[in-house]
């Protein structure tokens, strides 16, 4: 994978695929970056579970919070990462022992991590660097837009409303499966 | 192409960007939305929406759909990452400089700007403790004996109004990088379909949209194109960008938004709190007209050319100051900035000077004497007459605007009439 662009398609496929994302550097400061991604991503249908040694055993928006990858007893699907990139190989190494393994290894806007990133590949998951999933989220379902933000992205089809209001989109692409 | 995995083009973006059939209806054509506040969907989305942990629409004076289409179109047209479209170009150069400046601030301005800017950075904007220093843009190391630790960006015009002189804007932006300052460019001459600054360094666009993008003389509108290439951070000299802020719980715009928090800076701090919304129909009127913003600047271009040509052979006329032209003074940069023409506005020197100027306006016959630039009709104006009327003398010359200069703004009717227009007013 070129880890520089990702095509729409890849990064189109993974949020529509993952449900349960373990966000590791979860930080319930309401002015976080983390914290904005966490209750986007819970508004959108995701089940996100933080990860947060201080404050394991916490809840936040519903969810329980978690000292570490290996503590949630559930399946995760994605690995959210908003850690300095020398922290991230430990957890990727964490990821890497869960059962079933995650699909997917994130790590979130200015964070890179080549060693990690080739570690998930080897074993067949998903990686996306330096960028974040809430910004991606917008981007492709159009959300973005209305904040004068370059989605990158074309369209001769309508924007698919998530349901629930008028303000949330899908990620649909207005396109029947096959067409 | 909903997976962009090929690269638009120029005029398919014109068209399609920001432009989607709308959610709604499946209107395909950009609907106005007319409406000053928008319906939270619960409590917990209004909650969402103010704390900016949403996308999405509060109250018109922050965000618009139809204006949200407008911003899309340049931010894609302009190759950055996000556009705030305001009320006029001068109120997205207020915007700017208040997200940039705290009182007792500096910035750096090109002497050869419209005059409206300078009358903007000299008076109104020296009542705010925002201090303009001048520099020659014809002498590139003025701008970097003008640094000092107060200043905090530098502007220039990449197509100068009036003069049709084009501004070497890559040392410029280099010395702006040197200094850990943005570069901001007003664009409102060239368009990006002559010049996209950003590819020579700006880390910020400005456009009065009332001119080409617009291009039809019938709104006034002004946008910000952020570029995403400055960081915020790095030296904490801007504190809208790089401190928690107190409007909102403590948030650091830089770390939240990445490359494109100027932009949002821009519209949840300036815009929201100075107030000068672009109206969704001023929007619809504009980004239509971009949809033929190749088209028409090409056409301009190339009438604007021929004109040029004409005029620099005619016997009343003492010189043309057009950057496309053989032998203009700016040629060699017109060809590395503008290689596709340097745009509709030129200034001519007549021989006749004041008196001269005032007899040419008064009898063309096609067109039409006002205060604009970048109609489809043809304009003209006697700057020291009008527009650079309160400037000295001395500011008059320094501006392009001296006693003996008019200036045209070429429109794109029939080239042949526009010729035989400016052929017998000069007789």
């Amino acid at each position: 994978m070129n880890h520089d662009s990702y095509p729409d398609s890849y990064i189109r496929g993974i949020l529509n695929t993952v449900k349960t994302v373990a966000m590791v550097g979860f930080s319930p400061n309401t002015a976080r970056p983390s914290y904005f991604v966490f209750k986007y991503l819970n508004e959108r249908g995701f089940k996100v579970i933080p990860i947060n040694p201080g404050h394991a055993g916490k809840e936040f928006l519903g969810q329980t919070c978690y000292a570490s990858l290996s503590e949630v007893p559930e399946p995760i699907d994605m690995v959210d990462i908003f850690r300095a990139p020398q922290f991230v190989v430990p957890v990727v190494e964490e990821a890497l022992k869960l059962t079933p393994k995650p699909r997917v290894i994130w790590m979130q806007l200015t964070i890179r991590n080549d060693e990690a990133a080739a570690m998930a590949e080897a074993e067949g998951l998903k990686v996306v660097m330096n960028r974040c999933p809430k910004i991606e989220y917008g981007r492709l379902s159009s959300e973005i837009s209305w904040m004068g933000i370059n989605s990158r992205t074309l369209s001769n089809r309508r924007a698919q409303n998530l349901g629930g209001g008028f303000q949330r989109m899908g990620l649909g692409d207005g396109r029947k499966p096959g067409e | 192409m909903a997976d962009a995995e090929r690269t638009p083009g120029f005029d398919t973006l014109a068209i399609h960007a920001g432009a989607k059939p709308d959610p709604t209806t499946g209107a395909r054509a950009t609907p106005i939305y007319q409406t000053a506040s928008y319906v939270f969907d619960d409590v917990d989305h209004a909650a969402s929406l103010f704390g900016l942990q949403a996308f999405g629409n509060i109250y018109t004076r922050i965000g618009n759909p139809t204006c949200a289409v407008l911003e899309e179109r340049v931010a894609a047209l302009e190759g950055g990452t996000a556009a705030l479209a305001v009320a006029s170009g001068h109120a997205a150069q207020v915007i700017v400089m208040q997200t940039l400046l705290m009182p007792g601030d500096e910035f750096i301005a090109s002497k050869k700007l419209y005059g409206g800017s300078i009358n903007q950075f000299n008076h109104a904007f020296k009542s705010f403790g925002w201090n303009v220093v001048w520099a020659d843009p014809d002498d590139i190391s003025a701008f970097e004996r003008a640094i000092t630790p107060k200043t905090k960006a530098i502007f220039v015009e990449s197509i100068a109004n009036p003069g049709g002189t084009v501004t070497d804007l890559e040392p410029i932006g280099a010395i702006a990088r040197k200094a850990g300052i943005p570069f901001i460019v007003d664009n409102t001459l060239a368009s990006p379909y002559l010049c996209k600054p950003i590819d020579f360094g700006a880390d910020i666009v400005v456009h009065s949209l009332t001119k080409f993008l617009g291009g039809h003389g019938n709104s006034i509108g002004g946008i910000i194109v952020d570029a995403g290439t400055f960081n915020w951070s790095r030296d904490k000299k801007y504190p809208m960008l790089c401190e928690p802020r107190p409007e909102y719980a403590g948030i650091v715009l830089h770390e939240t938004f990445g490359n494109f928090a100027f932009a949002i800076a821009c519209r949840v701090l300036g815009l929201r709190d100075l107030g000068p919304a672009l109206s969704p129909f001023n929007a619809f009127l504009i980004s239509t007209g971009i949809e033929t913003l190749p088209l028409r600047m090409q056409r301009h271009c190339d009438n604007a050319l021929a004109v040029a040509e004409f005029l620099s052979k005619h016997p009343s006329v003492a010189w043309v100051s057009y950057g496309s032209l053989p032998g203009d003074k700016y040629n060699a940069l017109a060809k590395k900035y503008v290689p596709k023409g340097c745009g509709a506005v030129m200034t001519i020197g007549l021989k006749g000077g004041y008196e001269a100027g005032v007899k040419l306006v008064s009898n063309v016959k096609l067109f039409s004497h006002l205060a604009n630039i970048g109609d489809t009709k043809s304009l003209i104006i006697h700057p020291a007459s009008t527009t650079h009327r309160q400037l000295s003398d001395q500011q008059k010359t320094a501006a392009g605007a001296g006693p003996d200069v008019v200036r045209l703004s070429i429109g794109i009717e029939d080239v042949a009439d526009i010729i035989a227009d400016l052929d017998q007013g000069l007789k």
